[in-house]
């Protein structure tokens, strides 16, 4: 009777739980988001900003650790049987990416720009049916400075 | 070495492109990198374990992450300040699972000197 009781209660708790964190997670995101939209992060290398008008340029990265919770996991092991999209897990790679691109914005404070931004997932746990299903996520990129005076422009070419 | 060294390191410039825009490469020092090797700690893998019924962040396998490729950095700093350089260009991180638990951060460069 107990094992039956823990069988549920572990998903239903996940999903309650797991969803309102998930709603949480999204809006602080947004919000963070929002407020770093002067901070452009691009993935090539040189952008065109005169050489000289760099004052400092200085290596930023901002990593996160996530996991899904009990339900989700569960859907994705139904899902395995047939196939398909996972679809509990895109919102998982996609928390784990946004919230470390933006914890690497936030290292870069009073950066005009963040080039070359490079961002890399691992699972951290490889044994995934017992203990630690998660994910890490890691953005890193050069921020670079300006001098004042100088503004960014924003078509990058 | 000693103080002087420290301060260099203190200094060295960083960055994960080509170049470092607004100053001239003068000298090329060759690869450069640093490792750390690190296992999980048993009381954060319980209650990442806990964590793990709910969903979200586990901190204490950020911060863990955080510290040790920090660790890889300053060591990859380290190398190059031996080398004379004062700036690591073109650098990369990467992770590699050894064995269940434990995780190798890796950073490595290009040690240069610049002007």
């Amino acid at each position: 009777m107990m094992d039956i009781l823990i069988f549920i209660l572990l998903p239903v708790l996940g999903y309650l739980a797991g969803t309102w964190a998930e709603k949480r997670h999204y809006r602080s995101i947004e919000e963070r988001e929002s407020r770093y939209l002067h901070l452009p992060g691009v993935t090539m290398g040189n952008v065109e900003i005169g050489e000289t008008d760099v004052e400092k340029a200085e290596m930023v990265y901002g990593s996160v650790v996530i996991s899904t919770d009990y339900f989700k996991r569960i859907l994705a092991g139904l899902r395995n049987i047939f196939g398909g999209t996972v679809r509990s897990y895109e919102t998982l790679t996609d928390r784990a990416r946004r919230e470390a691109l933006l914890r690497m914005k936030e290292m870069a404070a009073g950066a005009s720009v963040i080039v070359n931004v490079r961002i890399e997932t691992s699972a951290i746990s490889k044994d995934v049916s017992k203990g630690v299903a998660c994910l890490e996520a890691i953005a890193y990129g050069t921020a670079l400075t300006l001098r004042e005076n100088n503004e960014i422009h924003t078509s990058v070419t | 070495m000693g103080e002087t060294q420290t301060a260099m390191e203190e200094n060295m410039i960083l960055t994960n492109i080509e170049s470092v825009p607004g100053k001239r490469i003068t000298e090329h020092f060759g690869l450069v990198s640093g490792s750390t090797i690190r296992a999980k700690h048993i009381g954060k893998d319980i209650m990442a374990g806990l964590k793990n019924i709910v969903g979200g962040e586990l901190k204490g396998y950020t911060q863990l992450l955080q510290e040790s490729r920090e660790q890889a950095v300053e060591r990859m700093t380290e190398q190059a300040g031996m080398l004379g350089a004062n700036a690591i260009v073109n650098i990369r991180f990467s992770t590699s699972s050894v064995a269940a638990g434990v995780a190798e951060l890796y950073a490595y460069g290009t040690a240069v000197r610049v002007e």
